[in-house]
């Protein structure tokens, strides 16, 4: 090769080099902040549309396809669209929500409607943070599409509006209510002529019996071990009421080390070492460990409402899976034995530059209706937001303890958000601290000092944004 | 065919490398520059925070221990992978003495062949739910087994003494058929007359392997060791499945990090590209070492 080719090819090659530089300056960081995408298509607000919805302006909607499938959310639209004829609906499901519309939120071209949910749920202190959620207030002051003389607002079941809040905000619509307590099999307890525990001395003794009985009182995913940080919470609130919840949420000072956090740990690691937890459970994941409770190989279990659609391929007749809440410490406890964590879950949001928003608040209004929420108890097995909406529908067993156990609750239910606030500190933190706690490798302090350091991380990291429950 | 030369190749060049330039040389650059930024990953905008993340890395506890089990993958995964490979190919090839003057497997290796290969065919994915359910504390096979003969059976995915080493286990297994057949072919290579000439002289297999076999595949095991010390700073995929990382970050890598720093549990783009800057120099210079360490003189057959 002489010099002249060489020069003649280097010369080739930064040629084609040119337009590789020029794709560089407009990738991933988009170009600065437009707010091209901002203008959103509205129509003329009437007492038939109070949120201004164009009527023939195209919709986006996109589902998280996880537990609760896509049809549910089909229906919806058809009921959109039959009252936008002229609207035409872009409908799709993934599992996948960050990765599908990280690039999409950057480019500032969202979809109307998001359904973030699941494992690939996006971390919603990220999105408040970057002002990527439209404010729903709106919708909440809308009358209810079908619900006559009452507002959304009103419709509503308590806690709904504060779980989807951000420091006085509604940007989230969790859509499905969740109960979050202590799950088994009415048909095992009956046949063995055993009661659900009401304090903690009774449930100590039950697992005695159970476990002399050759079952395993309790099993739990020791791969997300933070389902067992629900009990050991609730039962802490009971203990000593919802500001113990809120001292948490709120990332204060030594808020898991408080009198009632130490109690509940205390309590529960009774379990851990009385050799109450099925061997193995640190090995297995929701889905193992639920599947050996619905054997019949462990008596307790600690889950959300949707354990039942979750194993409903895998629980044997008859089973009639029932759920209760954490029994109570002692007489002392601030709330009775039926209060229980009942809260709003399976987030939608409509992003604040999402194109069409007025309809997607107006989808979520559709949601919302009593027919909406209906259809989707009906079809998916899950109770909505919506109050009264179970009325004249056949639930199915575990469900309708759900919401017997939900009412009895009542003004005493609690919940807590500092999962939405801080998703890293239940997801990574508090789990790796709930799994040495459960697989006896830590004791009850260390256990809380573990969660403590945990907050205390969140607490000093300037780059994530702080919010305060009210 | 002179003047058309040009043309002809621009034509058969540029596609390839607009191609490379975007999709892999791009996403590289912006991944310096975004390291620089505190971009969350959801808005237009960042701020330049210069060199602040990689400042913050330095003081990350979770991320240190994710590069310890990174560098303990890259001492283990190598030589387990290699050393069984060597093994097993030595054994396929050349590990028959059937009396005859004849170079041969030993019986069988036609089967065996196929059965080591097999992990490879797998998408990473599905080894790892395989996996998983080997590894059931209760009903899976591997403690079934050892329950059978009386051996304590321990929780492996659901214990941090034994969590990552599980999962290394999976990720020599998942490697060393490829390794098998890589091995196999160089020394398919070899001529035959040195491993005549070897067991005239009365060598055994032992010094077979160590004194000719070895040494004459030394190229590949060099081309081996670089292949398995990038995939042993990776580990992303097989961890994300059978452990997440867990218990108590005990198997922690440093993709998985990335990653959750990014679409986990957070979405901190910047930052996490700053793990990905690290990352990308932490395989340069491996990759560029074990080349320089393993720098031999070459020999060629006549």
């Amino acid at each position: 090769m002489n010099r002249r080719d060489i020069l003649r090819r280097t010369a080739a090659a930064s040629l084609l080099a040119v337009p590789a530089t020029g794709l560089l300056t407009g990738c991933a960081l988009g170009g600065g902040d437009d707010n091209s995408g901002g203008e959103s298509l509205e129509g003329t607000k009437s007492e038939q549309n109070p949120l201004g919805v164009k009527e023939d302006a195209p919709l986006e909607v996109v589902i998280f396809n996880g537990g609760f499938g896509e049809e549910y959310a089909k229906a919806h639209e058809a009921m959109y669209t039959a009252k936008y004829p002229k609207a035409t609906i872009k409908h799709s499901a993934t599992q996948e929500i960050n990765k599908t519309l990280q690039p999409r939120f950057v480019d500032g071209t969202p979809p109307d409607v998001v359904n973030n949910s699941g494992a690939g749920q996006i971390d919603f202190n990220g999105l408040v943070s970057q002002g990527a959620i439209a404010d729903l207030g709106e919708l909440l002051d809308a009358p209810s599409l079908d619900v006559p003389g009452k507002k959304v607002r009103d419709t509503l079941l308590p806690g709904v509006v504060d779980v989807g809040s951000y420091d006085g905000k509604f940007l989230v619509l969790s859509y499905a209510y969740t109960a979050y307590g202590i799950w088994y099999s009415t048909k095992l307890f009956t046949d063995r002529g055993w009661q659900y525990p009401k304090t903690w001395d009774d449930h100590i003794a039950l697992c005695r019996q159970i476990k002399a009985a050759g079952i395993a009182p309790w099993t739990y995913a020791g791969k997300h071990p933070r389902y067992m940080s629900w009990p050991v919470i609730s039962t802490a609130i009971k203990f000593g009421g919802p500001d113990v919840a809120k001292a948490i949420d709120n990332l204060e000072p030594n808020a898991w080390k408080s009198e009632a956090m130490k109690a509940a740990a205390d309590a529960w690691y009774q379990i851990v070492k009385d050799g109450f937890i099925m061997p193995g459970s640190p090995g297995l994941d929701h889905v193992q460990s639920q599947t050996e409770w619905c054997r019949g190989k462990a008596a307790f279990i600690s889950c959300g409402s949707w354990l039942e659609s979750e194993q409903a391929k895998v629980t044997p007749a008859g089973f009639n899976m029932s759920v209760a809440p954490t029994p109570s410490l002692g007489t002392g406890d601030k709330l009775p034995f039926e209060a229980m964590r009942g809260t709003a879950g399976e987030p939608f949001m409509v992003p604040a530059k999402a194109k069409n928003r007025a309809g997607g608040l107006e989808y979520l209004r559709t949601m919302l209706s009593m027919q909406g929420a209906q259809d989707f108890t009906r079809k998916v097995s899950s109770l909505t937001v919506v109050a009264g909406s179970t009325q004249g529908i056949d639930l199915p067993f575990g469900l309708s303890t759900v919401v017997k156990a939900l009412d009895a609750s009542g003004s005493n239910g609690f919940n807590w958000v500092y999962n939405n606030f801080y998703r890293k500190l239940e997801r990574e933190l508090v789990d790796a601290a709930c799994g040495e706690f459960f697989s006896g490798r830590t004791t009850p302090a260390e256990f809380l000092d573990q969660c403590q350091k945990g907050a205390d991380q969140i607490a000093g990291d300037s780059s994530i944004k702080k919010y305060k429950r009210q | 065919m002179k003047h058309g030369k040009y043309p002809l190749i621009i034509t058969f060049l540029v596609p390839p490398l607009l191609l490379y330039g975007i999709f892999v040389l791009s996403p590289y650059l912006q991944a310096f520059q975004i390291s620089t930024t505190n971009w969350l990953g959801y808005s237009a905008t960042a701020d330049y925070v210069g060199l602040e993340n990689f400042g913050n890395l330095l003081r990350d506890g979770a991320l240190w221990n994710a590069v310890k089990n990174n560098l303990i993958l890259l001492v283990l995964l190598p030589v387990l992978t290699i050393a069984l490979g060597l093994f097993f190919s030595s054994m396929l090839n050349m590990g028959g003495r059937r009396g005859t003057a004849g170079v041969v497997g030993v019986r069988g290796s036609g089967a065996y062949k196929l059965v080591y290969f097999f992990p490879q065919v797998l998408s990473v994915v599905i080894i790892a739910l395989l996996w998983k359910e080997v590894y059931h504390p209760n009903n899976g096979l591997l403690n079934a087994t050892l329950r059978a003969v009386g051996l304590p059976a321990p929780t492996w995915l659901g214990d941090p003494r034994t969590a990552f080493w599980a999962v290394l286990a999976v990720m020599v297994w998942a490697n060393v058929g490829f390794y098998v057949v890589l091995f196999g072919a160089a020394m398919q290579a070899i001529p035959k007359d040195i491993y005549e000439a070897v067991m005239l002289d009365g060598a055994s297999r032992w010094t077979t392997l160590t004194k000719v076999t070895i040494p004459l595949l030394w190229d590949t095991v060099q081309v081996a060791w670089i292949y398995l010390a990038i995939a042993a700073l990776d580990g992303f995929i097989l961890i994300q499945q059978m452990t997440d990382g867990g218990p108590n970050h005990s198997s922690d890598v440093i993709g998985l990090r990335m990653y959750n720093t990014a679409f986990g549990s957070e979405t901190k783009f910047g930052y996490a590209s700053a793990i990905g800057v690290v990352m990308f120099f932490l395989t340069l210079s491996v990759a560029v070492l074990a080349l320089r360490a393993s720098r031999r003189d070459r020999i060629e057959y006549s």
